[in-house]
């Protein structure tokens, strides 16, 4: 019997070992940034000053198990005290202690080095996805887009093949440059949700009302992925961070591009669109910004999440509908989408949502309908 | 009822149970209580082991296959919740009751009736929580530490419930907790003395003391909760110049005193099988007891651990990675005096002592990982992912549940008079040791490879470590499963057990008969130094 | 009666049907009050019908288990080892009340000394105040919310006036008045060590009356803040943290009163002896309690 169970450790021991050692996807990976190399380097230290400890702890424990044995004729001492190794022990472990604290200390306070950035970028969380808001010197946003999950609903319910990076791929990912000190101010529209990228070593929660800071170096382009770590409500799970760090020039000119483009949309808002225009648009952002909760089909899940094809206010008065969708509803999931789609996106879901399935108001919804009612309210 | 009175000044002791169902709702008696919260436990972990195997069943492969997310959430929070509130606390309990009494050598429990209503608030608490999963809405949803505002504004309505069943497991451990304080430092025998008291009557008071000290707060907490849904409060609203992360302070104020409400009376079970096993007295009695209070003390100031990534400023996070690493300090001086003990005796492997051996190896490599959480700036990596789930099922499944498993092969004879089956024992031990690895080991690799906790889906390379893990963790369930078949055998037809039961074993219980009569010591017994504890 | 030594005659009641009835009752109470609250919550027509069938179940049994507790210890049953179990059960309940309390005083504590500065765009993450919430101004009593659109600020605080007019400071006479009830609840208890009933009876039914002018006192205080103030549970962090650290210790005072109450009724009935007055004892014990949460309320809610 104990020979089986010393296999069977044995056997567990090695595969910890060889996992930790050879292969790279069973363990933390070591990162791009100056930060998430010396995380890794700390939790290879502490790993092995544990599997040190392990070896010699479970060593002995093992050496009685197979020599102290009633059935090996060992019979029993009976000492059963020592003060002087409980001092021993004592000692020991917090004199080792006091070795992981230094270093661990070291890094910690490199990441609360903040200050000195050359840019800054605020992230929100918001139930299920997020936003980020380009911010001048003075933290006045320049420009702002939302990062929603791009994997299609057939490949998580299994009616296609799933792809390369599937549920880690976004359809506006955030872009920063390499090289420069990016801060991150995070927060939160609704539920605590948390941000992180393994690969720059860093995680932090983005809380409502709260603002929390982080910052990076990267200094190697490329396309870097991660998820909401924190339980955020149903679609927690489907809600990924993915980051593309670009050559500092390369970035320059996308975000003097974003810059006008921003400028651009300001101006449609005076626009009148035809009824194809704004079924088309209405429907890209409603399958971005709604679907999640009222389905694609717009049956909902009641009733937790109302049907809209059929419903009293998606087909009453005009009035009442931009107001639940601009100005939510306190205290359920329905969002205050007013301040994150413009005139032109609200005016063109409510008209999409007017029109859609067995829907028929037959009415147009204008942008210059939305700014007229959130000019009213105020 | 009021004829008793004086009647039964001198016989009391003598009346044996009622018969029938009775006996159960009304009962006063320490044992039945005992089995009343052992059956109840056992229950309980049955009910959360298949919302875990619904888990397990949902994450065998990526995709969403059977069950929506919404439900996903529910089954991860009152898994956790169930596992933790109705299935380990209320197993420590039913052992208290069990053993308690006869391990100080007293007749009862010190406050009786208010026994049984400790025990009896459970059902009707757990029965209002399970309900809620079929009501409108849903139940529970925000995992089992409920934050802030995912547990208020945006929670659904049956939290209302969720709030007042907390009360009443709060209510229950309170009650709970006096009662055994009570017992320990009123009804022990003359000459058990403090320091000669079993180390399972020590864990358990000290336990007793957290249990005293937490459970308020953690009534206070969902308080708060209840007044910022109903009652317009902004406690945890930072619009109304409150914090969602005060809630968190508060809750882990609780809660981390909790985990080790979960793991000191496992200690003490511990404590006791080993000596039995190793036919020698246990090494360091003294600075096992010390330990035991000093891990008690840290338990208080070490709470934010659980929020290294909320934000807090940078003196707080090196204060809370500090005093979280000295708790590895009085745990060692633990592993290392079991280890002692184990060394130079002269061992038998029994199935208690297969689960005390398995405890000390398994609960230490998960000791280990609690360590490498405590690090701050690591556990920025490990926070909310898997690596935490292997954590903490290692520290509690191997590691609580294990000693109460070990509890039972160990007692149960002296319980219901009869031996257990020790070969299907041994089995149900190997099943058990292999399944739980198997579960929970790759869990340790999916965290670092960056799976988060919570999620009812996952990207790709995570694909094998859960499938595995799936794969284990019906194995685990079986084998406690043939678990219950195992008890039920050796109470219905198994060998009759000796009064001593192990050659090996020291303390005041087993000089009662086996199985132990209705009222342990209906006179107080002589405590002699060769059955106190060592 | 049996001593201290005499441990063979620790009473061990029979079965009893009291605490399953008691755990029914509370399931009925807490799962009515959650449907009453969910239906107000909806809108719908609150249904109260099993909170009350809960609360009198409660009440009627808890009477029921008490008398028995007493006519026990009229027959002797009682034995010293048995009186200091209770002693522990009352001792130790009254420390998991004050850790109840305590998680309050944590809470405001936390708020006024850390979000309240962050908020207001102060210490170590002042960058939320100066971000998030610009136009807030860290004071306490907290007058305008940062979001005061969603928690409308109270109009006037509690918050204690100059020493000098403290006369007129109703918070003040409550202190003195709770004060006091510790003083005579002592007295009362001199009383029974001197096995002079009628000095008891005094002491202890003025004790009770000044328990009810607490009560009367902080019932006009609460009117005053809803009605005049402005104050209510919702005014933001200062209301939440004033109503619900003084709504539970009221609720406290209540209870006190009430055990008090009928321990006079037993006064009256001749009970309790100089060495066997454990049922007054334990009140006088909550008693003293209450007044020390109180006396750290007046600190820290009204004055600091
Ligand atoms: C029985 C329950 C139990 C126990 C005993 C422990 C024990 C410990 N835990 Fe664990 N923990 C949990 C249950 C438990 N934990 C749970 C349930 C959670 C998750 C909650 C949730 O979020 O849902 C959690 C989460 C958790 C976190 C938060 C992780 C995160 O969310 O990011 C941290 C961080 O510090 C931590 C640390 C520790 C430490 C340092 C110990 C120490 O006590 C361990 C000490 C033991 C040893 C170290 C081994 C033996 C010692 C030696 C052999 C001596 C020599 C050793 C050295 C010097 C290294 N735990
Ligand atoms: C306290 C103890 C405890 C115990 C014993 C367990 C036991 C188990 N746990 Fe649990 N777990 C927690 C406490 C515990 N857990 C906590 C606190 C959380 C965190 C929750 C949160 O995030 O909020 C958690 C979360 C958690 C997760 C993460 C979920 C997520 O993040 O989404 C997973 C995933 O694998 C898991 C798995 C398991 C498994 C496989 C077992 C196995 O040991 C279970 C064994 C299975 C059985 C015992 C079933 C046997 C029954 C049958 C086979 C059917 C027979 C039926 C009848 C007779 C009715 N647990
Ligand atoms: C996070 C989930 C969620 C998202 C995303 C969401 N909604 Fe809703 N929506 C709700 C919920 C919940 C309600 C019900 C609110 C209530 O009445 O309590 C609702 C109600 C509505 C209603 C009223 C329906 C009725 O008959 O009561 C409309 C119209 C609506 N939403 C439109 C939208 C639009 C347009 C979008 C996207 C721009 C959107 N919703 C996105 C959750 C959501
Ligand atoms: Cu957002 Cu989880
Ligand atoms: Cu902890």
């Amino acid at each position: 019997m104990i020979k089986i169970w010393l296999k069977g450790l044995s056997g567990l021991g090695s595969v910890l070992v060889a996992g930790l050692a050879v292969a790279d996807e069973l363990n933390m990976r070591p990162g791009v940034t100056e930060i998430s190399r010396e995380v890794y380097d700390l939790h290879m230290l502490i790993f092995w000053i544990c599997v040190a400890i392990g070896v010699v702890v479970f060593g002995v424990i093992f050496w009685s198990l197979i020599h102290h044995r009633k059935s090996a004729g060992h019979e029993a001492a009976q000492f059963h005290e020592s003060t002087r190794l409980e001092i021993g022990w004592t000692l020991v472990p917090t004199l080792i202690l006091i070795a992981m604290a230094y270093p661990a200390t070291k890094t910690l306070v490199q990441m609360y080095d903040t200050g000195g950035e050359d840019m800054t970028v605020e992230v929100r969380g918001y139930q299920w996805k997020w936003q980020y808001k380009y911010l001048d010197e003075d933290l006045n946003s320049t420009f702002d887009f939302f990062s929603n999950l791009a994997t299609p609903r057939d490949e998580i319910s299994n009616r296609a093949a799933k792809g390369e990076h599937y549920l880690l791929e976004v359809d506006n990912a955030l872009r920063i440059p390499t090289n420069r000190k990016v801060r991150f101010l995070l927060t939160s529209e609704d539920v605590i949700h948390a941000w992180w990228v393994p690969d720059f070593g860093i995680k932090r929660d983005a809380i409502p009302g709260i603002l929390n800071e982080l910052w990076a170096i990267v200094p190697e382009p490329g396309v870097y992925r991660g998820q909401c770590t924190e339980l955020c409500g149903k679609d927690h799970g489907f809600m990924p961070v993915v980051v593309q760090a670009m050559p500092e020039a390369e970035y320059d000119a996308w975000y003097a591009e974003q810059v006008t483009a921003a400028e651009q949309r300001k101006e449609a808002l005076s626009k009148t669109f035809t009824a194809e225009e704004l079924m088309a648009e209405g429907e890209a952002v409603y399958n971005t910004f709604c679907a999640s909760c009222h389905m694609p089909n717009g049956k909902g899940v009641p009733p937790v999440f109302p049907a809209l094809d059929g419903s009293a206010i998606a087909t009453g008065p005009l009035e009442d509908h931009l107001d639940i969708i601009i100005n939510g509803k306190a205290g359920s999931a329905m969002q205050a989408f007013g301040k994150q789609l413009d005139a032109a996106q609200i005016a063109a879901v409510t008209h999409y949502e007017r029109h859609a399935w067995s829907n028929n108001t037959g009415d147009m919804v204008q942008p210059r309908d939305v700014i007229a009612q959130m000019s009213s309210e105020q | 009822m009021s004829e008793v009175v004086v009647a039964h000044h001198d016989d009391h002791h003598d009346h044996g149970p009622d018969k029938g169902l009775a006996r159960w709702l009304f009962t006063t008696n320490h044992k039945d209580i005992g089995t009343l919260y052992l059956w109840f436990s056992f229950t309980m972990f049955l009910i959360g082991g298949v919302m875990a195997l619904i888990i397990r069943t949902e994450l065998f492969q990526p995709g969403l296959q059977f069950i929506d997310p919404a439900f996903f959430n529910q089954m991860t929070t009152n898994h956790g919740l169930i596992m933790v509130f109705g299935a380990i606390m209320p197993a420590f309990v039913g052992l208290a009751n069990w053993l308690v009494p006869m391990m100080v050598g007293a007749p009862d429990m010190a406050l009786p009736r208010m026994n049984n209503l400790s025990f009896w608030i459970l059902p009707f608490a757990f029965a209002m929580l399970i309900s809620t999963l079929f009501m409108e809405g849903g139940g529970p949803n925000f995992g089992w530490t409920f934050y802030a505002p995912l547990s208020t504004t945006y929670a659904p309505d049956t939290v209302t419930y969720f709030i007042f069943g907390v009360h009443l497991m709060g209510a229950s451990s309170i009650m709970g907790s006096i009662n055994i304080i009570a017992t320990i430092l009123n009804m022990r025998a003359p000459g058990m003395t403090l320091m000669k008291m079993p180390l399972f009557v020590w864990t358990w008071l000290i336990t007793a003391y957290l249990l005293l000290a937490v459970m308020p707060v953690l009534a206070g907490a969902v308080t708060m909760m209840l007044f910022d849904i109903h009652f317009g409060t902004s406690f945890f609203n930072a619009a109304g110049g409150g914090d969602p992360v005060m809630f968190q302070h508060i809750f882990w104020f609780f809660g981390h005193p909790e985990v080790y409400i979960m793991i000191l009376p496992a200690f003490g079970i511990v404590s006791q099988i080993i000596p039995t096993f190793a036919r020698k007295p246990l090494f360091g009695y003294d600075s096992m007891v010390y330990a035991t209070a000093s891990i008690a003390f840290l338990s208080f100031i070490v709470w934010a651990h659980h929020m290294f990534t909320v934000g807090m400023p940078l003196a707080g996070q090196l204060f809370f990675m500090y005093s979280t690493m000295l708790i590895a300090v009085p745990t060692g001086v633990k592993v290392f005096n079991w280890t002692a003990t184990m060394w130079r005796g002269s061992m038998t492997f029994e199935t208690p002592m297969l689960f005390a051996i398995a405890f000390v190896i398994l609960f230490t490599i998960g000791g280990f990982s609690g360590l490498m959480l405590a690090i701050t700036p690591v556990d920025y990596q490990y926070h909310d992912t898997y690596f935490v789930v292997a954590h903490f099922h290692y520290v509690l499944v191997p590691g609580a549940l294990f000693s109460i498993i070990a509890a039972v092969y160990y007692w149960l004879p002296k319980w219901c008079g009869r031996m257990y089956d020790e070969s299907l024992g041994k089995l149900h031990f190997w099943l058990s040791f292999i399944g739980v690895n198997v579960t929970f080991f790759p869990q340790h690799f999916s965290g670092l490879a960056g799976m988060p906790r919570r999620i009812p889906d996952y990207a790709l390379q995570f694909a094998d470590f859960n499938m595995v893990s799936s794969i284990g963790a019906f194995i685990f369930g079986f084998s406690q499963v043939f678990f219950l078949y195992v008890l039920i055998k050796t109470i219905r037809s198994g060998e009759p057990a000796t009064d001593r039961v192990w050659e090996g074993a020291h303390g005041l219980e087993w000089t009662l008969p086996s199985p132990a009569p209705y009222h342990s010591f209906t006179t107080p017994p002589n405590v002699t130094d060769a059955e106190a504890h060592s | 009666m049996a001593n201290s030594t005499d441990q063979s005659a620790y009473y061990i009641p029979h079965n009893s049907w009291y605490p399953f009835l008691i755990a029914a009752g509370a399931l009925c109470m807490l799962a009515g009050l959650g449907n009453w609250l969910n239906d107000l919550k909806a809108g719908d027509e609150p249904s109260h019908l099993l909170f009350y069938i809960g609360s009198a179940t409660l009440a009627v049994v808890l009477f029921f288990w008490f008398a028995k507790v007493i006519e026990e210890n009229h027959a002797g049953l009682t034995n010293a080892q048995l009186k200091r179990s209770y002693v522990w059960g009352m001792g130790w309940f009254i420390f998991s009340e004050v850790m109840f309390f305590a998680a309050f005083f944590g809470a405001l504590f936390y708020a006024r000394a850390l979000v309240l500065p962050w908020l207001g765009g102060e210490g170590a993450k002042g960058l939320t105040g100066e971000y998030l919430w610009p136009e807030f101004k860290p004071e306490w009593p907290v007058m305008t919310n940062p979001n005061p659109d969603v928690f409308q600020g109270p109009g006037e605080s509690m918050a204690a006036p100059g020493l000098g007019s403290w006369g007129g400071y109703l918070p003040f006479w409550n202190t003195v008045v709770l004060l006091s009830s510790s003083v005579t609840v002592h007295f009362a208890h001199t009383a029974i060590k001197n096995q002079h009933r009628g000095k008891l009876l005094g002491w202890l039914g003025l004790t009770v009356l000044l328990g009810v002018a607490f009560l009367i006192l902080q019932a006009e205080e609460y009117i005053h803040a809803y009605n005049e103030l402005g104050l209510t549970l919702s005014s933001g962090i200062y209301g939440s943290t004033f109503f619900l650290l003084t709504g539970f210790h009221g609720f406290h005072v209540t209870l006190g009163t009430f055990i008090l109450l009928i321990q006079l009724l037993r006064a009256f009935k001749g009970d309790f002896r100089p060495d066997d007055c454990f049922g007054f004892e334990s009140a006088s014990w909550y008693w003293h309690f209450v007044d020390v949460v109180w006396v750290c309320l007046f600190i820290f809610v009204y004055v600091m």
